[in-house]
């Protein structure tokens, strides 16, 4: 080999100097996994649609009262000319969607109904998953306290929600917070079971052992190993959880224990109007409440579904 | 295993009694205007006074609840005080239960069987027509007010099929109704968990090592994907067989099934407290045992679980 070629070859391969932060810059990545996600949600048209449907929806609640010519939903309407209730009037111009059985228009009570509805399935529904879902991931991932969390589940989930809904109801009074608060402190219980029985299946999978070989601490792994494995899920279950709520009001104004009549909501508007279904023509009465239910569950069923899909990182790609 | 077992069913014994003494507690929390139902007003005090007394509600709660507790260890429940006054306890439940129990498991059966069915199903045809179909089914069944599409189901079923409007013990097309209409929404619930965990079970990388290795679409279904899908159901499973005991009930009081489907309900808002404790007895023991045996069938589908520590668990 010449010299010439020699000096070349050396200038070419010369020794780097050290730099400690190398592997920290190599490890790097721009990959974000809530911005991926919410990224392959926002694909989803269908979805996107329906979050606004929803939005709006919650949207027209409260902007419908303040429209002019709107009707009280809680007052009667008394024909001037005979001095009876509007009752059981078909819809018209007058009364869009119709009176129900003591003259009060079913338009604005079914607005009003599905704010008190959804808000009642949002606030149950956050309380449910922060509290579900940190129950869940204690009970499942914590062995030493299985045991003590078994029994309190037992305990909490064995004790009929009616008994404390009556208790509830009798100190204080029927109203929308009392819905809430008994709701939320019932509601919880089935998640948090739900993501304990997730948590204990992965908990001594390999890659978690790993973990714990290499001295992970214990919430960093429930945090990083686990939770993330089990968004969507989770995610599914949330999202069901709230309409999931509208049903369970519908089923307590059944067993006479939801709200009052004089706080509209679906669920008491849907039992009324299954009360008169037997006659055909006042079956409006039921199918207008029984579409707006309908309407905010495929909705939220959807979403949940597009972004449970979203969330697995395995579709970001 | 069993030394866990063990530890487990005796701690359930302590929440067994841990439920029974706080259900016994908060009903003697409920207003005493309860006790009388309509009735409240045409009763004088003295009157009131009377019944509470023979009620044994007069008495202090500790004596209320050792009176109770020495009935329970000498087998006794006690007799109903207002549903249906003096009858023993377990005469009020014992001729419901075989109904219940019957509608119940017919029903459970059908949705698991037809509900995986329909998941299977749905996963095999992903983002095609079938999936579809199914998931309008499902979407409807979640969506609607199960309070109003069984009300029709009930309506036109009826007429379509000509079978009988009520239930009736000696004719067995009655029963055909009533089972289905519980079937119909278990089996949208099974159908849509099965297709999420097999789809999340699917995007799985060992997955695609399968089919690289050449093995057939059905080997890696019910090899890999299925046998995964089914661990986190089995845990429910059990507990919807024993649950099958407390009925259903809106079907119940739609069909007019003597069950027990809405007797909880009943008694706990007419404070027939006997009635009350019984049925918390046995329905948070049938819960407890529920959620025991759903544990081991869990770790018995899936043998990565361990229930007890052992090497290499915490």
């Amino acid at each position: 080999m010449s010299d010439a070629a020699k000096a070349t070859a050396d200038a070419r391969f010369e020794f780097a100097a050290y730099d400690a932060d190398a592997g920290e810059r190599g490890g790097y990545s721009n990959y974000s996994y809530w911005r991926s996600t919410i990224n392959v949600f926002l694909k989803n048209k269908t979805a996107v649609f329906l979050l606004f449907v929803l939005g709006g929806l919650l949207l027209f609640t409260f902007i419908q009262p303040l429209i002019p010519g709107q009707k009280n939903p809680l007052e009667i309407f008394i024909d001037p000319a005979t001095g009876i209730q509007y009752r059981n009037q078909r819809p018209s111009a007058e009364f869009w969607f119709g009176t129900n059985s003591i003259g009060q228009d079913l338009w604005a009570r079914i607005w009003s109904g599905t704010r008190t509805s959804l808000l009642i399935g949002l606030l149950v529904g956050v309380v449910e998953m922060v509290i579900g879902i940190a129950y869940g991931a204690l009970w499942g991932y914590a062995r030493k306290l299985d045991r003590a969390m078994t029994e309190i589940y037992n305990v909490l989930n064995n004790i009929p929600t009616t008994i404390v809904l009556m208790l509830l109801a009798y100190i204080l009074k029927p109203s929308f917070w009392t819905m809430v608060i008994a709701m939320c402190a019932t509601g919880w219980i089935a998640l948090a079971r739900f993501v304990r029985n997730q948590i204990v299946i992965i908990r001594d999978r390999e890659y978690n052992l790993a973990s714990r070989c290499l001295g992970t601490p214990a919430g960093r792994i429930v945090q990083r190993n686990i939770l993330p494995y089990l968004v969507s899920v989770i995610m599914l279950k949330t999202a069901l959880s709230i309409p999931g709520t509208i049903g369970w009001e519908v089923f307590l104004t059944y067993i006479g224990l939801g709200l009052p009549l004089s706080i509209p909501s679906l669920g008491n508007l849907v039992n009324e109007g299954r009360l008169i279904m037997m006659a055909p023509e006042l079956r409006y009465q039921l199918i207008f409440p029984t579409i707006v239910v309908s309407i905010i569950t495929i909705s939220f069923y959807i979403l949940g579904n597009a972004f449970s899909d979203a969330s697995d990182p395995r579709n970001h790609v | 295993m069993l030394k866990y077992s063990i530890k487990r069913l005796l701690q359930s014994l302590v929440t067994l009694f841990i439920v029974v003494t706080a259900v016994f507690m908060l009903m003697r929390l409920l207003p005493v205007e309860g006790y009388f139902g309509d009735a409240y007003d045409k009763l004088t005090e003295s009157q009131r006074e009377a019944i509470l007394q023979k009620m044994g509600l007069l008495d202090p709660w500790y004596v209320q609840i050792g009176n109770f507790y020495a009935g329970l260890l000498r087998g006794e429940l006690g007799v109903s005080s207002i549903y249906r006054r003096d009858v023993p306890v377990l005469e009020v439940i014992a001729p419901r239960v075989p109904y219940s129990v019957r509608f119940g498991l017919a029903a459970t059966a059908m949705s698991i069987f037809l509900g995986l069915a329909m998941g299977i199903h749905m996963t095999r045809h992903k983002g095609r027509l079938w999936d579809k179909t199914w998931t309008a089914y499902i979407v409807f069944v979640t969506s609607v007010p199960s309070a109003v599409y069984l009300l029709f189901v009930q309506l036109y079923g009826t007429s379509l099929f000509k079978v009988p409007l009520l239930f009736d013990k000696y004719r067995p097309s009655s029963w055909i109704l009533p089972v289905v209409s519980i079937a119909v929404t278990g089996i949208a619930g099974y159908a849509m968990w099965m297709r999420r965990y097999m789809v999340d079970e699917l995007n799985k990388d060992y997955i695609k090592l399968a089919r690289a290795k050449g093995l057939s679409d059905s080997a890696i279904m019910t090899r890999h994907v299925m046998r995964n899908a089914y661990v986190p159901m089995a845990q429910y499973l059990p507990a919807a067989i024993l649950a099958t005991i407390s009925g259903s009930i809106y079907i119940e009081s739609l069909y007019s099934i003597p069950g027990m489907g809405g007797l909880l309900v009943d008694v706990i808002q007419r404070q027939d407290n006997p009635l009350v404790q019984a049925l918390c007895l046995i329905y948070s023991s049938v819960g407890i045992l529920g959620l025991y045996l759903g544990d081991l069938l869990m770790a018995a589908f899936d043998p990565r679980i361990q229930l007890v520590k052992s090497e290499g668990a915490r």
